[in-house]
C-alpha cells in the first residue's frame, strides 16, 4: 500500500528518442521483409501471369517496371521494383494512409515519382506531333501522327523549315497501347496552373501532398473518408485518390484525374469512364461545394472536351475560373499509368500559358535556351528519357577537375547555330556549360521538353496547327503523307 | 542456533561490510541446505517477541523475498518451490505469521502482512487456505486496537496480491464492511482508522458489485469523503488516494458526486498541506484521463449527439476549476528545475491544466488569457513564470486557429524574455513554452503558420545564444530546437533551418561537451536535438551531415578504452557510447536514404563498423543496445559489401542473440539478422549454423520475454529467403519448432485483449516463417522436401479460419501462406490443398474482404491454388 506515484512528467515529452530510433528501426525492417516477401511473389507472377483486368493493354502493365530502371536519385534511392499490378499500387496507399512523417513522405514520394511523370512529361507534344508515323509503329503514333500530318499540310511550320518529317523512335516506344483508330480519340482540357499534387481521402481525413511526398495541407474535406463527421467517415478501406491541381487565387482543387474512388480502383480504366465517374461521383459528394468547417478547400472539375475543332477552340478559348497553364490532351482509352507516357500530353502557348518559355535562376528567361543534363559514368550528358537520349559528353579530365560527379544535373546552355534535327531527331551540337543544376532539381530535362523549349524558341507550334490537325478534311491526305514518309 | 540466528540477521544490516557480507552468505547457505528449516527459522523470528525488531523485520522481508519475485519466471518458479513445501511446514509458518499480528511491535505487525498476503496470493487462486480471510474477519472484533490494524493492514496488502475473481462475493461483501467500518469517524484509534483508510484503496478493485448498489456506493463515499476532514494529515491524504482511484475506476459512477468532490477538493488544494493538496490536484488529472481516453476512443466529433460514456465533469467545473488551478501556480519552489526528482503543487497544477486543456481544447483559452496578461510582465519572478507556465500548458488541446492570435503576440515576447529575463526559472518555463509552441503549432499539418522563415531565424539565433545558459535552461532549448526542426520534417527540398545549419550542429556540439553537461539531462538532450535536426535535414545540407560522421566517430573513439572504470565511471562511458551510437545511427540511415550522400558515406564504413566492434569489445556479457540498432542499418545501407564485416561483428551477434535479460536487445538482435539476411542473402550462409541454433534455443527457453519469440519466427522466414534451398538441414529442427508452436497458438482460450494480440503476433510470425521458407525453395529441385509439412500447415490455415479470432494482418499473411504453398508445391499438392477448407471457403472470405491488403493476397493466392489444383 505504497502511495500512489504521483508524480507526471513535467516538462517533458512521452517518448524517449531511444524509443523513437526502435521503432523506426522496427518500421522499416517489416516494410522491408514486406517488400522482400512481394518481391518473390511478384517474380513468381511472371511465371504465373497474373490475371490483370487490363490484359487488353497488356504492354502497359510492363511500364512501371521498366521506368524503374532508372529510378530517380533523390527520390527513390530503394529503388524497389514497384507493384507491377495495379492492385499492388492502391494497396500500397491504403497501407500508406496510416503511415505518418518521414516514412510517408519517402512512401508517396515513391508512388509520386511514377505518377508524376505522365504529366511531368508534358512536353512529349511537340515531339510526338513533329513525329510522323510508319506503318509498324503502333496506333496511337498513329494517331498522333494524324496531327503531325494534318500540321504538316497547314504548315505554317514546315515553312519554317524545321526538317521534321523524319519519324523519330520514341524512346518509350514499347509502352503503347492497342487503340482502335477513330475521329475523337482524344480529349482536351485546359490545365489549371498551381501546384499539382495527390489528394488522399481516408480514415476521416485528407491530404494533399506534393509531388515529393511532402504534405500541402490537411484537411477535412467532403470527400469520402475525408473527414471525422458522421456523414462523411467510413470504414477504413473506403479512400480517394484524385489527381490535382492546387490553384492558389482561389484556394481551390482542380481535379484532373480520378485514381480511386471509395477505395475502387479506377487505375485500370479508361480515361473514358475515369472522367465520366469523376464528374458523376465529385459532385455527389458536396466536395464542389463552397469551404465549411468540414470542408475546408473547395474542389472543381475541370471542363473536358471532345478533341475535335469545336472543342479545341473551346479549351483554348472559353473563360474558366483559374489561370490556365496550358492544354492536356488525354487519349480516351489510356490507363492511369505511373511513369513517362505519351499518352497524355501536354502544349502550351502566350495565349493560354504565363510560363511558355523556361525561366533561369533569377526567373528571366535566358537569351539562349538552356537545358539540365545528367552527367553519366562515361562522360556522356542524357536526358531524362528511357534510354536516356544523348545530348553531349563532356571530358573526363574536365568534370574531375571541376569534381563533377556522376549523376550530378548540369546546366547547359545551346548555341542555337549548332542545333540541328537529324532524322527528326534533335541534336543540340555545341552546349556550353554553366555549372551545377539547382540542387533541388530532381531529373533533368527530358528530350521532349527539351524540343518544345527549342521550338517554343523559333518556331512554335501554333495554335492554327493544332486546328488543322483536327480538321476532318485533311484526314485523308494524313493517310498518304504517312504511306509516303514510311 | 536461534541466538546464533538472530546475530546473523543483525550482522546482516551491519556497517561494518565484512560482517554483512559473512552474515549474507551464512544465510544464502543455510537457505541452500535447509529450505524448510530455513523457512521456519524465519517465521519463527519474526514471531518471537522476545527478539530485536531489527531481526524480527529482516526475518520477515527475507522470507518474503523467498516467496515472490518482480520478474514473472521467477515468481511462478518462487510460487510452485512454496507450494510443494511439506503441508506441515507451510502450515507452521503460517501460524507463526498469524501469530505475529498481535505483536506489540508495529514493524514485525506490519512486515508480518506483508508476507501474509504474498503466501495468500500464491494458495487463494489454487483454492488453498480457505480459512485465512475468515480467521482475519474475526480478529477485527479483537478488542485490542493494535491487532485489529494490523488486520486491515493485512487485509489491504490482501486485495493488492490477490485478484478479485480468487475471493468470492459474499466474503468481499465482509471484507468491505469490516474496511469501511474501520475508516468510520466513529473508530476512535487513528492507526486503525488509517490502515482500514489505505486498505479501502486497494480493496477497491473488489468493489465493483457494491459500487454498482447505489445504497452501498453512497455509503462508501460518505465514509471517504468525511475520511478527507479528519484531523489526522495522513487519514487525509489516504482519503484522496482513494477518491484518486476512485476516479478512475468507477468514473462512469460519479455524477452525483460531483459537486461535493469540486468542494472537498478545492479547499483541500486551497489550505490544506502539499501531500494532501497534491493528491486533491490529482483527482482531477486522473479524472481529465478518463474523459482524453474516453474522447479520444470515440473521436470528438462524434460526440454530440451520440452515447460516448463521457460526462464532461471538467468541461462543467470549468469555470471553478481553472483558477483554483492558475492560483497554485504561484507556489513555485524556487530552483524546482534544477532538482530532479521535484514535485509540488505548483507543477502538479500546471500539469493539471494541461490536461484540462487537452480534455477540453478551446473553451480552456478564454479563461486562462487573463491570468497571462495579467502576470506576464510583472516584476515578481513568480507572476511571470506562473504566467508563461499557464500559457504553455494550455498549447495542447484547443485548435491552432484559436491560438494563433495570441501565439503570434506573444512569440516575440517569449524570444525576448529568454535572453533577457533575471530569472533562470522564467527562462526555463519560457524555453519549455517556446518548444510547446513549436510542438503544436508548427509543421506541415498545421494550417495556421507561426512560424515564417522571416522569424524562423530570429528564433534560431536566440536559441543557439540559450544553449549557453545555464544546464536547466539549456536543455529547455535544446528541446524547443527539437520540435523546432520537427516542424520542418515534411518540408520538401529547401528548409529555413539550412542556412543556419552548420552553426546549430556546432551549437549543438558544443553544447555536448561542456563541463556541465552531466546536469539536467543537457548531453542527452543536445544529443536528441542533433539527431531530429539530421533526421529533418534536407540534401541542401547533406554535405554537412557527412561532414559530421568523422566528429561523431571521433568522439566515440575517445569514449573507448579506460580499462580498470569502476562502475560508475563505467556506467556513464555506456551512456555516452550509447547516444553516439544513437547518433550515428540517425546519421546511417539519413545519408543511406540518398544513392549520392549513401556513395559518399561508404568511404567510413569500414571505420564506423571497426569503432562498433570495440564499443562491444568494451563490455563482458552483454552488447550495447544503440551499437546493435546502428549495425541493422550499417547492414541495410552497405547491403552486399557488409560480408566483409561479418566475421568480426559475429560474436557480438551471437551474444546479443542471448541476452535474455535484457530482452529488448535480444529482441534487436533478431531484427538485425533479418537486416543481415536481405543486405548479405545467401552469403549469410556460412552464420547461419549459428544463427538458427541460437534462434532454436531461444524458443525452447522459458526465460526468454514472450514478445521476442514472433521476431524469431520471423525472422526464420528471413533466413529462408535468403539461403533458398540452403535452408533444408533446418527443416527437421524449425518445423517442428513451427508446428507445435501454432498447435499453441490455437489453443487459446478466454484470452484477454493482450494474450489475443499476443497470439496474433505470434501467429504472424509463424506464417511468416512458412512464406519464407516456401518461398525460399521455389523453383528448387527440392521443393518435394516441404511435401510432408505441407498437410499440417494447411490443417493450421483451417484451423485459423474456423476459430475466427483473426486480425486482418494475421489473415492477409495466412492467404499469402496458401498461395506460397500452392505456388512452390505446385500440382504435387493439388489434391491435399483441393481438400482443405482454406483454399475455398477461407479463399473466399479473403477474396470478398474489404481489406485491400488481404484482398491482394487472395488474389494472389487463388491464381497460385487454381494452377496447382488444375495442373
Amino acid at each position: 500500500m505504497a502511495p500512489h506515484e504521483l508524480r507526471r512528467t513535467f516538462k517533458r515529452t512521452a517518448i524517449s528518442d531511444q524509443q523513437r530510433r526502435r521503432d523506426l528501426a522496427l518500421l522499416r525492417q517489416n516494410q522491408q521483409r514486406s517488400d522482400s516477401q512481394n518481391r518473390a511473389r511478384r517474380l513468381a507472377s511472371s511465371v504465373l501471369a497474373l490475371p490483370d483486368p487490363s490484359s487488353p493493354a497488356e504492354a502497359l502493365v510492363d511500364l512501371p517496371d521498366v521506368v524503374d530502371v532508372h529510378p530517380d536519385l533523390y527520390l527513390d534511392p530503394s529503388s524497389e521494383p514497384e507493384a507491377a499490378s495495379p492492385a499492388g499500387r492502391h494497396l500500397d496507399v491504403v497501407e500508406a494512409s496510416n503511415l505518418k512523417g518521414r516514412t510517408a513522405r519517402h512512401w508517396f514520394s515513391r508512388q509520386l515519382m511514377l505518377m508524376e511523370w505522365m504529366i511531368d512529361v508534358p512536353p512529349s507534344l511537340d515531339r510526338d506531333w513533329y513525329s510522323p508515323s510508319r506503318s509498324d509503329q503502333s496506333a496511337l503514333e498513329n494517331q498522333l501522327s494524324k496531327k503531325v500530318s494534318g500540321r504538316e499540310e497547314g504548315a505554317p511550320r514546315s515553312k519554317s523549315g524545321s526538317p521534321t518529317e523524319q519519324p523519330s523512335p520514341l524512346p518509350w516506344q514499347h509502352a503503347t497501347q492497342d487503340v482502335e483508330e477513330h475521329p475523337g480519340q482524344k480529349y482536351v482540357f485546359a490545365r489549371p496552373s498551381g501546384k499539382r499534387c495527390f489528394v488522399v481521402s481516408s480514415n476521416g481525413t485528407t491530404v494533399s501532398r506534393l509531388r515529393n511526398g511532402s504534405v500541402l495541407h490537411r484537411f477535412p474535406s467532403s470527400l469520402p473518408n475525408g473527414a471525422r463527421t458522421k456523414e462523411i467517415s467510413a470504414a477504413s478501406h473506403v479512400f480517394c485518390i484524385l489527381d490535382c491541381i492546387f490553384h492558389e487565387p482561389d484556394q481551390t482543387y482542380y481535379v484532373i484525374d480520378l485514381i480511386c474512388w471509395r477505395g475502387y480502383s479506377l487505375y485500370d480504366c479508361s480515361a473514358e469512364f475515369r472522367f465520366f465517374w469523376l464528374n458523376s461521383k465529385l459532385l455527389e459528394t458536396g466536395a464542389c461545394d463552397l469551404p465549411s468547417v468540414y470542408h475546408r478547400y473547395r474542389f472543381s472539375v475541370v471542363p473536358v472536351y471532345e478533341c475535335n475543332q469545336i472543342g479545341l477552340q473551346k479549351a483554348y478559348t472559353c473563360g474558366v475560373t483559374f489561370a490556365k497553364d496550358g492544354l492536356l490532351f488525354y487519349n480516351r482509352h489510356a490507363n492511369y499509368q505511373a511513369g513517362n507516357t505519351p499518352l497524355a500530353l501536354v502544349w502550351k502557348d502566350e495565349f493560354c500559358s504565363k510560363y511558355v518559355l523556361d525561366t533561369d535562376g533569377e526567373g528571366q528567361v535566358p537569351i539562349q535556351q538552356q537545358v539540365v543534363l545528367e552527367l553519366q559514368g562515361t562522360g556522356k550528358l542524357t536526358t531524362h528519357d528511357d534510354p536516356p537520349i544523348v545530348f553531349g559528353y563532356l571530358e573526363r579530365e574536365f568534370f574531375q577537375k571541376t569534381g563533377l560527379q556522376v549523376g550530378n544535373l548540369l546546366r547547359f546552355s545551346i548555341m542555337d547555330e549548332s542545333v540541328r534535327t537529324v532524322d527528326g531527331k534533335l541534336e543540340l551540337g555545341e552546349i556550353k556549360f554553366l555549372g551545377k543544376a539547382n540542387r533541388f532539381r530532381a531529373f533533368a530535362d527530358s528530350y521532349s521538353k527539351v524540343f518544345f523549349q527549342h521550338t517554343a524558341r523559333h518556331s512554335p507550334l501554333q495554335f492554327m496547327d493544332l486546328m488543322a490537325s483536327v480538321d476532318p478534311s485533311l484526314h485523308y491526305e494524313n493517310t498518304e503523307d504517312s504511306e509516303m514518309i514510311g | 542456533m536461534s541466538m546464533e540466528f538472530t546475530q546473523i540477521l543483525l550482522n546482516a544490516q551491519s556497517i561494518d561490510a565484512s560482517a554483512r557480507k559473512y552474515a549474507e552468505e551464512s544465510l544464502k547457505q543455510f537457505q541452500d541446505q535447509n529450505f524448510p528449516n530455513f523457512l521456519l527459522s524465519l517465521s519463527g523470528e519474526l514471531a518471537n517477541n522476545e527478539k530485536p525488531v531489527d531481526s524480527r523485520k529482516l526475518a520477515g522481508l527475507v522470507l518474503k523475498n523467498a516467496l515472490d519475485a518482480k520478474e514473472q519466471i521467477r515468481k511462478n518458479e518462487l510460487a510452485q518451490r512454496w507450494l510443494s513445501l511439506d503441508a506441515s511446514v507451510k502450515a507452521q509458518v503460517k501460524g507463526c505469521l498469524l501469530q505475529t499480528l498481535s505483536s506489540p511491535a508495529l514493524d514485525a505487525r506490519s512486515t508480518a502482512s506483508q508476507v501474509i498476503a504474498k503466501i495468500a496470493g500464491i494458495e487463494l487462486p489454487r483454492q488453498q487456505w480457505p480459512e485465512l480471510i475468515r480467521y482475519l474477519l474475526s480478529n477485527i472484533h479483537q478488542l485490542q486496537s493494535h491487532v485489529k490494524q494490523a488486520t486491515l493492514e493485512t487485509l489491504g496488502y490482501l486485495c493488492e496480491e490477490v485478484s478479485p475473481e480468487a475471493v468470492d462475493q459474499e466474503q468481499v461483501n465482509e471484507i468491505l464492511t469490516a474496511v469501511v467500518q474501520g475508516m468510520n469517524a466513529s473508530e476512535g484509534q487513528s492507526d486503525v482508522r488509517l490502515s482500514a483508510t489505505r486498505a479501502l484503496c486497494n480493496a477497491l478493485g473488489f468493489a465493483r458489485e457494491n459500487f454498482s448498489n447505489d445504497m452501498e456506493r453512497d455509503y462508501i463515499m460518505r465514509v471517504v469523503c468525511e475520511a478527507t476532514q479528519s484531523p489526522e494529515i495522513k487519514i487525509r491524504q489516504a482519503a484522496f488516494e482513494c477518491l484518486v482511484s476512485i476516479s478512475s475506476a468507477y468514473y462512469d459512477k460519479l455524477a452525483s458526486y460531483m459537486q461535493d468532490m469540486f468542494n472537498i477538493t478545492a479547499k483541500a488544494v486551497r489550505g490544506d498541506e502539499e501531500p494532501v493538496a497534491l493528491q486533491a490536484i490529482e483527482f482531477w488529472s486522473s479524472i481529465c484521463d478518463e474523459e482524453i481516453d474516453i474522447l479520444d476512443e470515440y473521436g470528438s466529433e462524434f460526440v454530440a449527439d451520440s452515447e460516448a460514456p463521457c460526462f464532461y465533469f471538467i468541461k462543467q467545473a470549468l469555470p471553478a476549476l481553472v483558477p483554483m488551478l492558475l492560483d497554485t501556480l504561484l507556489k513555485q519552489e524556487e530552483d524546482q528545475d534544477q532538482d530532479e526528482g521535484a514535485w509540488n503543487t505548483a507543477m502538479a497544477g500546471g500539469t493539471c491544466l494541461g490536461l484540462i486543456s487537452r480534455t477540453v481544447g478551446d473553451d480552456v483559452v478564454p479563461l486562462v488569457m487573463p491570468f497571462i496578461e495579467e502576470n506576464i510582465a510583472k516584476p515578481d519572478w513568480r507572476q511571470r513564470e506562473a504566467a508563461t507556465y499557464a500559457f504553455g500548458s494550455i498549447l495542447e488541446g484547443p485548435s491552432p486557429e484559436k491560438l494563433a492570435p495570441m501565439v503570434n503576440v506573444a512569440l516575440n515576447f517569449m524570444l525576448s524574455a529568454l535572453m533577457n529575463d533575471p530569472s533562470n526559472h522564467v527562462k526555463d518555463t519560457t524555453a519549455w513554452t517556446l518548444g510547446r509552441i513549436f510542438e503544436f503549432m508548427h509543421g506541415s499539418v498545421v494550417e495556421t503558420a507561426i512560424i515564417t522563415p522571416d522569424n524562423c531565424k530570429q528564433i534560431l539565433t536566440v536559441l543557439l545564444h540559450s544553449m549557453k545558459d545555464v544546464p536547466n535552461v539549456a536543455e529547455k532549448s535544446c528541446g524547443a530546437l527539437y520540435f523546432l526542426a520537427q516542424g520542418y520534417e515534411d518540408v520538401g527540398s529547401t528548409s529555413p533551418l539550412s542556412p543556419l545549419f552548420q552553426d546549430i550542429v556546432q551549437a549543438l556540439l558544443t553544447v555536448t561537451h561542456r563541463e556541465d553537461a552531466g546536469e539536467s539531462r543537457l548531453r542527452t538532450a543536445a544529443y536528441e536535438t542533433l539527431n531530429e535536426v539530421v533526421r529533418c535535414s534536407t540534401e541542401e545540407t547533406a554535405s554537412v551531415v557527412l561532414q559530421l560522421v568523422p566528429v561523431i566517430m571521433g568522439e566515440l573513439h575517445q569514449t573507448l578504452g579506460g580499462q580498470n572504470m569502476v562502475s560508475d565511471e563505467k556506467e556513464k562511458q555506456s551512456e555516452l557510447q550509447g547516444l553516439l551510437c544513437g547518433c550515428l545511427q540517425v546519421i546511417i540511415q539519413k545519408l543511406g536514404s540518398a544513392e549520392l550522400t549513401k556513395h559518399a558515406f561508404m568511404q567510413y564504413t569500414d571505420q564506423i563498423m571497426d569503432l562498433f566492434l570495440r564499443v562491444f569489445a568494451c563490455r563482458n556479457a552483454t552488447v550495447h543496445e544503440e551499437a546493435m540498432l546502428a549495425i541493422g542499418a550499417l547492414a541495410y545501407s552497405t547491403g552486399h559489401n557488409f560480408t566483409k564485416y561479418m566475421q568480426g561483428f559475429y560474436p557480438y551477434l551471437e551474444m546479443g542473440l542471448q541476452n535474455f535479460e535484457e530482452y529488448q536487445v535480444c529482441a534487436i538482435t533478431v531484427g538485425v539478422v533479418g537486416d543481415l539476411c536481405r543486405a548479405l542473402e545467401v552469403k549469410i550462409l556460412p552464420f547461419c549454423d549459428g544463427i538458427m541454433t541460437h534462434l532454436l534455443k531461444n524458443l525452447s527457453s522459458n526465460l526468454l520475454h514472450r514478445s521476442v519469440k514472433s521476431p524469431i519466427f520471423s525472422c526464420f522466414g528471413d533466413i529462408a529467403l535468403a539461403i533458398g534451398e540452403n535452408f533444408e538441414k533446418y527443416l527437421i529442427y524449425a518445423m517442428p519448432m513451427l508446428q507445435s508452436a501454432s498447435e499453441l497458438s490455437t489453443l487459446v482460450a478466454d484470452a484477454d485483449d493482450e494474450m489475443v494480440v499476443h497470439t496474433n503476433q505470434l501467429r504472424n510470425g509463424i506464417l511468416e516463417a512458412y512464406s519464407g521458407i516456401f518461398q525460399g525453395f521455389k523453383n528448387s529441385p527440392k521443393t518435394q522436401l516441404l511435401m510432408p509439412y505441407a498437410p499440417h500447415i494447411l490443417q493450421f490455415l483451417d484451423t485459423l479460419y474456423n476459430e475466427k479470432d483473426m486480425d486482418d494482418i494475421v489473415m492477409k499473411t495466412a492467404v499469402g501462406v496458401l498461395g506460397d504453398l500452392a505456388d512452390t508445391l505446385g500440382t504435387n499438392a493439388g489434391p491435399l490443398i483441393s481438400h482443405s477448407v482454406s483454399s475455398k471457403d477461407f479463399l473466399d472470405e479473403c477474396l470478398a474482404s474489404d481489406e485491400h491488403l488481404i484482398q491482394e493476397s487472395a488474389e494472389w493466392a487463388k491464381l497460385a491454388v487454381s494452377r496447382a489444383i488444375s495442373g
